[in-house]
């Protein structure tokens, strides 16, 4: 008995000691978030560009503006989980509070500069005909199928409007590489592996070039 | 009394080894260059190395010299006036040229810092929102297009360009760098380089908040 009461006695400190900090931080971080928020998207800025618009560095550095809140969650979720490399992100992804992703994808949702553009103009007319069409003989459905037929994206599948022409080429053809990396977890991006395996070189190229000026 | 000779005899060498570079069509103009930037073009503090540097970055940096937009005090001083008179097909030719001579490490930073600086180029500091230098500027630091290659420049010259980004002075780009010096300058970053340095064993601590920490940035011989 007294045993019990001893650890029951203790776990209502531990339940006191815990519930004390847990307030006090709450109230500060509330009265923080606004701040923390505008300097985190600043952060996220200086690589993803000014206005979340993409950006070339040593990589292409995709665009955020416009994206799919809940494409971005699931994206910085992945790379904590291992599901998508990147070992720049797997750092930025683990710093990240649940309540500060939910803050950053809903500003870069507001967000709507116009796109970089950078692909081969030439390729755009086959690359649109791709997009919604499909590739019949490779059996490729169509993009727009998923993405929608204006490429915005919708809850976990992203949207691929003006985004540049070579982060999504560089993506397609390392999608096995760097998508899918945790066999444990589920991964939407499975539903990406046969089409990214059917298109040839030249026909990512030109739905990149495509997206790549799509407002 | 020593500095006067020093110089002449620095100022002679560079001379002779400029004359090396007599069979290029614009050995006129590199010489020009290599009179401050070194007889083999590897940086003469403060004048940076422009051995191997980006021909991209170079010719763009010379357009904004002569349009007097990248605006620090030596730029003013030297290479606004340096700049000025370049026909484009002159600074074309110029940073061709030096893009292609090989290029040496200056290799003159605190080697106790090595790790730490790497870990930061190669990572950022996610939770202080200081940003990746890798993902622009390549993982061996060699830049592309319009972004430098920073490897194996000099410590004093790396180190003085961020701070003056800090302090408001221009480059030719206006994003992002300002902004990520400006984060590297902030207090609690020299706070908590301190602490880093004391952890590696480093006794002497720059006089600058700044500084401390920005030493193990440069220090990569690449």
């Amino acid at each position: 008995m007294w045993l019990v009461g001893a650890a029951g006695a203790q776990l209502a400190l531990l339940a006191f000691a815990l519930s004390v900090p847990d307030a006090r931080s709450a109230g500060r971080s509330s009265k923080a978030a606004g701040y923390d928020v505008q300097a985190k998207l600043a952060y996220c800025e200086d690589c993803h560009g000014r206005s979340a618009q993409g950006f070339h560095g040593y990589f292409p550095i995709p665009r955020l503006a416009g994206q799919q809140p809940e494409y971005l969650k699931n994206q910085l979720e992945a790379l904590v989980e291992h599901r998508r490399t990147n070992n720049i992100m797997f750092n930025v992804a683990h710093s990240l509070s649940p309540g500060m992703i939910a803050a950053l994808a809903t500003d870069f949702r507001a967000l709507n500069p116009p796109p970089l553009g950078g692909g081969a103009r030439h390729l755009v007319p086959t690359g649109e005909k791709i997009f919604q069409n499909g590739v019949p003989e490779a059996n490729v459905a169509a993009c727009a199928a998923c993405h929608g037929p204006e490429a915005q994206g919708s809850g976990e599948i992203p949207r691929l409007a003006g985004q540049l022409s070579d982060y999504v080429y560089n993506k397609l053809i390392n999608w096995s590489k760097e998508r899918g990396q945790n066999p444990t977890e589920r991964d939407i991006s499975a539903v990406m592996s046969p089409v990214a395996h059917s298109l040839t070189r030249a026909q990512v190229e030109a739905v990149a070039a495509y997206l790549s000026y799509l407002k | 009394m020593n500095a006067v000779p020093i110089k002449a005899a620095a100022v002679a060498v560079a001379v002779l080894a400029a004359s090396a570079f007599g069979a290029h069509a614009e050995s006129g103009m590199v010489r020009n260059c290599t009179w401050c930037h070194g007889g083999s073009a590897q940086g003469y503090s403060p004048a940076p190395r422009l051995a191997g540097q980006r021909p991209t970055y170079i010719e763009q940096q010379l357009v904004s010299f002569a349009h007097h937009t990248r605006d620090t005090p030596f730029s003013k001083q030297y290479m606004w006036g340096a700049a000025g008179n370049l026909s484009p097909r002159v600074a074309h030719a110029l940073s061709v040229y030096f893009s292609n001579l090989p290029a040496r490490a200056a290799d003159d930073g605190n080697r106790e810092l090595v790790a730490w600086g790497e870990a930061i180029y190669q990572r950022g500091m996610p939770e202080e929102n200081i940003a990746a230098c890798v993902a622009c500027h390549g993982p061996n630091a060699e830049g592309i297009g319009t972004i430098p290659r920073i490897g194996g420049l000099d410590y004093t010259y790396l180190k003085r360009r961020l701070e003056q980004w800090a302090e408001g002075y221009h480059g030719s780009l206006v994003h992002p760098m300002p902004h990520i010096a400006t984060q590297l300058s902030r207090n609690q970053i020299g706070e908590l380089a301190r602490g880093r340095q004391a952890e590696h064993g480093v006794a002497v601590l720059p006089a600058t908040r700044f500084g401390s920490f920005l030493d193990p940035l440069w220090v990569k011989s690449l």
